[in-house]
């Protein structure tokens, strides 16, 4: 569950490579139209990390993106689609995170300017645009509930694969159409059927080893998201595949919310 | 009407150009010569990729003549082939990114972890389809190790 959720890959050092990604120190930048954001340290720490924190503050954190003092976290931190975990998996990560090794290196403010660096209106927004409930609703069979699971709410997929609003918010209605790479060049895929005609199995294969249905091998971001669904079984990559042969290829067969 | 024709074909034409000219490939030898080891790489590497996946029956000799193949490839001195300017700042042909040429010792590392991963998978692929299947994860990892360090995104 560690892995699906992809957890290391924003909290480890910026230098970690392999075991070293265990450790949550956090440093990693992300740099966004809205400012550049830093990933804290979320190591079991006491002070500086979150080994003070209950189940239930883990809980909090992930499906409401709010911290044990009630602040609300900026969504880099991907608690819009997190909003849909289990409350038994969130038991299961807290203990497992508790686990790892201890980190004392302190957490670095974000660099965001006004209005953005109010936090209080990140209420607002949240209000806005963190919807519960699944996107891919209707007809499904166990499997493509399982990797539904996997992509809407712990892969967290979308959060670049779906165009998002001014606001940077996630259009729903264009649910893994492709969007823009906010790091500047070049255009995130789509993984609607229409976009993406590999077959079930082409797409698991990709998700385990890397290699495009011509074995070519992937590149960019999308290392480190297979860095972590290398981990996963075999039957939850299919069930992503499934699932993403069920996504509807335009806003028209999606459930008004 | 004729006039407007003649812009929309015009127009087709020209993205056609500029198509061609993406995919145009390389007049540099030593880019040919290395784009062609990673086809020969991709080759078999797709023997291997189809019995993994199941879209071809499990058959160890050809899987290990291709994972034969895959080792005698890392052995493949590709040092000609890596010439200064062959990045793709000076030959937009190419994805190379100059990054490589500043990093010849972590290049060679992961040139070395694919070698690995390959006699890995020249042992595993006779042995039975799982252990092919497990072999293909950490020969696929070193591919994009490389490939996410020194390689442009496709336009």
């Amino acid at each position: 569950m560690f892995h699906a959720a992809g957890c290391a890959s924003c909290h480890s050092a910026p230098d970690a490579v392999g075991g070293d990604k265990l450790m949550l120190s956090g440093g990693r930048r992300f740099e966004t139209e809205f400012g550049t954001f830093i990933a804290p340290n979320i190591s079991s720490h006491p002070e500086v990390g979150i080994g003070s924190w209950s189940a239930i503050d883990l809980a909090n954190a992930l499906i409401h993106g709010t911290g044990p003092e009630g602040q609300h976290y900026f969504p880099a931190f991907p608690y819009t689609s997190y909003a849909n975990i289990t409350a038994e998996d969130v038991v299961s990560l807290h203990a497992f995170l508790s686990t790892l090794p201890v980190s004392e290196a302190e957490s670095v403010s974000h660099e965001v300017g006004f209005p953005f660096n109010v936090r209080r209106g990140l209420g607002g927004w949240k209000l806005l645009f963190m919807s519960s409930g699944w996107v891919v609703e209707g007809d499904l069979t166990d499997q493509q509930r399982h990797g539904r699971y996997l992509v809407e709410a712990l892969g967290h997929c979308a959060e670049c694969h779906t165009p998002r609003n001014g606001l940077g918010g996630m259009q729903r209605d264009l649910w893994l159409t492709g969007a823009p790479n906010p790091s500047g060049k070049g255009r995130i895929p789509g993984l609607t059927p229409d976009q993406l005609d590999w077959s079930e199995a082409d797409i698991a294969e990709y998700l385990k080893s890397g290699f495009t249905p011509d074995y070519d091998s992937a590149g960019g971001e999308m290392v480190d998201v297979i860095e972590n669904t290398s981990r996963l079984t075999d039957d939850d990559r299919l069930a992503i595949a499934a699932y993403l042969k069920a996504v509807p290829v335009s806003s028209t067969g999606l459930p008004s919310k | 009407m004729m006039k407007k024709f003649s812009i929309l074909a015009a127009g087709i034409l020209s993205v056609a150009a500029i198509g061609a000219a993406i995919a145009h490939e390389s007049e540099n030898p030593a880019v040919k010569a290395r784009t062609s080891v990673m086809q020969l790489y991709s080759f078999n590497l797709g023997t291997l990729g189809g019995m993994a996946k199941g879209e071809v029956e499990y058959d160890a000799e050809a899987a290990t003549r291709a994972a034969n193949n895959l080792v005698v490839l890392t052995q493949i001195d590709q040092s000609a082939m890596w010439p200064a300017g062959s990045d793709n700042v000076s030959d937009p042909s190419t994805r190379a990114l100059p990054a490589i040429w500043e990093n010849f010792p972590d290049v060679g590392t992961k040139g070395q972890a694919m070698a690995d991963a390959a006699v890995a998978m020249q042992a595993a692929a006779g042995q039975d389809v799982e252990a092919l299947k497990a072999a293909m994860g950490d020969l696929g990892g070193s591919c994009s190790a490389c490939h996410k360090a020194y390689r442009a995104p496709k336009d």
